[in-house]
């Protein structure tokens, strides 16, 4: 089995720890791994994404366009501006939240995101969207975004590991204190 | 032996440790900066790992550690290479003892950079082999080989991962710790007839390495990194680093013969020619300049062969930027006459934001420039920036960098400005890490030469656009050592600047007030700001609109263009997952709506 999937968002908002988390998970299980991440300028608050190819076969570590299972979205626009990667039948995990870039307020106009969720909806079948701004806010803390996003990309199927191996996965890479805010974040859908 | 999830950078860096590199410097620059760090983690106490002033700085204390025949890694980004080029142009001519591996990460797109150049260039102009890596795996074991055959051949040797290398991950193979080769320096040996540079040296030194690089590029013919996968007909194609990985992809069925070149120079002319032999046509698959396309027309022209070469040079590969798996089956298929990848059209879609990168909120480079846009409000004026964090002080709202160049240039080029433009006030905004890797020079050739401009260095305890590396002010090295830290404003004031004012910047009446005063006093006068980065503290509280008194005039939007500052559905609203309470916005807001924070 191979599995192709983009995480993707705005700089700062955790999305190097959540391929690296799939990409853990997914070694543990013996399986070959690639990923590439955005370091840099570019992460100032620019668009920024990770590519993580699992399985074999793959020779370079960006998913080509049309090829991606998932979609892992942070953000509304970031999602629609990454689906030309996704394979047909592929599925879309997207957090509602809008983060507006500085360029929108200083033009005098409104951004919140609602038109691109308006399309992913028109176009992407099996569409997750996650209210991230509600159930983060009951969480108590925005920095469980990514481990809340995970949580509900694994419910699609298309994440090559399971939520126990993401679990383990977690328990080994966050740092004690953060630890159970992110479980809890990661266990969020079971219920 | 045991598995590891690597970047490409920790791969190097682990590959230098397991071929027993005793000595570690650099300069921090994406996309090389985790390779050094994971040799100061990693290394222990085996390994004496430096962030040098500069790249120069690097490669002249490796250098001086290789001759006495320590292995040696030195790491940089493409751009510090000009910088470093100095000392490397020479020591070819003197050659080393110990492995000396120049790791030298280029970055197509650009991503991160100013430039676009190619390294795998520079290596033909320097007369130094290069080793091209295509994926993370490659990075490890070249670095390892790279060592080798610097000593073998006594010269220093490039290693040129690129941007999708250094930040590429893969689960490799690496060996453990009790397997690492140990190198163990024999010490310097005075022999100035060998060590010290002379035109009559340098004249017969040519002449061997001119003759040392076709042994190289024979020994490299038989390297396994270059070879050929064969098949059927004649058309093949020649790929390198990341893009010999895209070919692979875009190729997944299709069959063609395949010339891999891990190293370009020299240029492994015999397995070529086995390549070209049987070919009507090439293409050459290459990101950056086409240095493999234009050996190959070499090789065939040498040898009277009638194989046609084309890339860039014929204009079938793309000019610039990064390539991709689409680029390149563009490319191939055009070339193989394959059919055109099915895409689907997201032409409907809306208009999606634009993202371009901006000061985190918090950062107090924001406040500083504001200070100084307040305090030449309505005067002619040229800002000069520098590179670093603080080149974004260019985006709206504060557009405060009317010239950027590269690392320093800004103090030097705000003095040229004003031989053009005398009228206008002239600022040099420089980074402190900048300051020190190559500000104080253009300090003191501005102050001496008698220059009129406001040097204005942005002192945030790091270097932060790299990922906050300490440097020479911050009294703290690459280990982690605590060491006494070089002050700037003692710098300034020994250069003879008469005025040298140090100053918070989110104290930002008295910081207009200061920068208002210096600014209008004649020759070179300094403001050091001073505030650490807002990644190295911890938020001091959140900010917050106090609907009552916010009449939605959005002035904080328009004046400060913080990303925490955003335009809700009732109005302005502060973003309490990106405010980290810095309360700029509380000193610029006319109405006193903005409550919290560690405002001052």
């Amino acid at each position: 089995m191979n599995k192709n999937i983009i995480v993707c968002g705005v700089g700062g908002q955790g999305i190097v720890l959540a391929s690296r988390l799939l990409a853990a998970a997914a070694m543990a299980k013996g399986a070959p791994v690639l990923t590439t991440e955005t370091i840099g300028m570019a992460q100032r608050g620019g668009s920024v994404f990770s590519h993580v190819r699992i399985g074999e076969g793959a020779y370079s570590p960006l998913v080509p366009k049309g090829e991606a299972d998932l979609i892992i979205g942070f953000e509304p626009s970031e999602a629609v501006r990454n689906l030309p990667y996704l394979k047909k039948d592929g599925a879309v995990v997207v957090s509602a939240r809008p983060v507006a870039p500085v360029a929108f307020a200083l033009s005098g106009s409104r951004y919140d995101g609602s038109e691109a969720m308006e399309y992913l909806k028109k176009k992407v079948e099996r569409l997750t969207a996650v209210d991230a701004e509600r159930i983060c806010g009951e969480l108590g803390n925005f920095k469980a975004l990514n481990v809340l996003l995970l949580g509900a990309a694994v419910k699609t199927g298309e994440t090559f590991v399971s939520e126990e191996d993401l679990r383990e996965a977690a328990i080994k890479t966050i740092p004690e204190k953060f630890l159970k805010l992110n479980l809890k974040a990661l266990a969020y859908f079971d219920s | 032996m045991h598995k590891e999830f690597l970047t490409g950078n920790e791969a190097i860096a682990l590959g230098a440790l397991a071929a027993g590199v005793n000595v570690a410097t650099g300069y921090p620059g994406t996309p090389s900066t985790e390779a050094l760090e994971t040799v100061a983690k990693r290394g222990g106490d085996s390994v004496y790992v430096e962030w040098s002033v500069n790249e120069k700085a690097a490669v002249e204390v490796a250098a001086g550690a290789a001759l006495g025949g320590a292995r040696t890694l030195v790491t940089m980004k493409q751009m510090g290479l000009n910088v470093a080029s100095d000392p490397i142009m020479s020591l070819e001519y003197l050659g080393v003892k110990g492995g000396m591996v120049i790791m030298v990460a280029d970055d197509p797109g650009p991503i991160s950079s100013q430039t676009e150049q190619d390294t795998r260039v520079f290596a033909g102009f320097s007369k130094l082999p290069l080793f091209d890596p295509s994926s993370v795996r490659e990075a490890y074991e070249i670095t390892v080989e790279a060592f080798e055959y610097s000593e073998k051949y006594k010269t220093p040797v490039f290693l040129r991962p690129t941007t999708r290398i250094c930040h590429g991950c893969a689960a490799i193979d690496v060996l453990d710790k009790d397997e690492y080769y140990v190198n163990k320096p024999e010490g310097f040996v005075r022999d100035p007839s060998k060590w010290v540079i002379f035109p009559k040296l340098s004249y017969e030194n040519h002449i061997k390495i001119v003759d040392r690089n076709v042994k190289i590029a024979d020994d490299f013919s038989s390297y396994k990194r270059n070879f050929i996968i064969p098949a059927q007909g004649k058309k093949g194609v020649a790929a390198h680093g990341i893009s010999y990985a895209y070919a692979r992809d875009a190729l997944k069925n299709v069959s063609v013969p395949i010339l891999k070149i891990t190293t370009p120079y020299p240029f492994p002319e015999k397995l070529a020619l086995k390549f070209l032999k049987g070919l009507d046509e090439v293409l050459c698959v290459e990101e950056l300049d086409p240095a493999i396309e234009r050996e190959l027309i070499y090789v065939c022209g040498k040898y009277g062969l009638k194989t046609r070469i084309y890339g860039k040079l014929s204009g079938d590969v793309k000019k610039a930027g990064e390539n991709s798996v689409e680029s390149v089956y563009e490319s191939l298929s055009e070339f193989l006459g394959l059919k055109k990848r099915k895409t689907v059209s997201f032409e409907d879609a809306p208009v999606l934001p634009t993202r371009p990168p901006t000061l985190c909120a918090g950062c107090p480079h924001r406040a500083s420039f504001y200070a100084v846009k307040k305090a030449v409000e309505g005067r002619e004026r040229v800002f000069c920036g520098d590179i670093g964090c603080y080149t974004l002080g260019n985006a709206e709202p504060l557009n405060m960098a009317d010239s950027c160049l590269c690392m320093g240039a800004g103090i030097n080029m705000a003095r040229g400005i004003g031989l053009t433009n005398p009228d206008a006030v002239r600022f040099a905004f420089v980074g402190d890490s900048t300051f020190f890797a190559s500000g104080i020079t253009g300090a003191v050739n501005a102050f001496y030469n008698g220059a009129n401009i406001t040097l204005v260095v942005l002192d945030n305890f790091t270097t932060a656009m790299t990922g906050r590396q300490p440097h020479p002010g911050t009294g703290v090295t690459a280990s982690g050592k605590k060491v006494k830290e070089v002050n700037a404003e003692k710098i300034l004031k020994a250069i003879g600047l008469e005025t040298v004012e140090t100053v918070d910047p989110f104290e930002l009446k008295k910081a207009i007030k200061v920068v208002r005063e210096t600014a209008s006093k004649p020759g070179v006068k300094a403001i050091i700001f001073k505030s650490p980065c807002a990644a190295l503290t911890r938020p001091s509280g959140k900010c917050e609109i106090d609907p009552q008194k916010c009449r939605n005039c959005e002035i904080c939007i328009k004046e400060i263009g913080c990303p925490a500052i955003i335009k809700g559905k009732n109005g302005v609203e502060i973003d309490p997952a990106l405010c980290v309470g810095c309360g700029l916005c509380s000193e610029v807001c006319p109405f006193g709506a903005v409550k919290g924070g560690g405002g001052k």
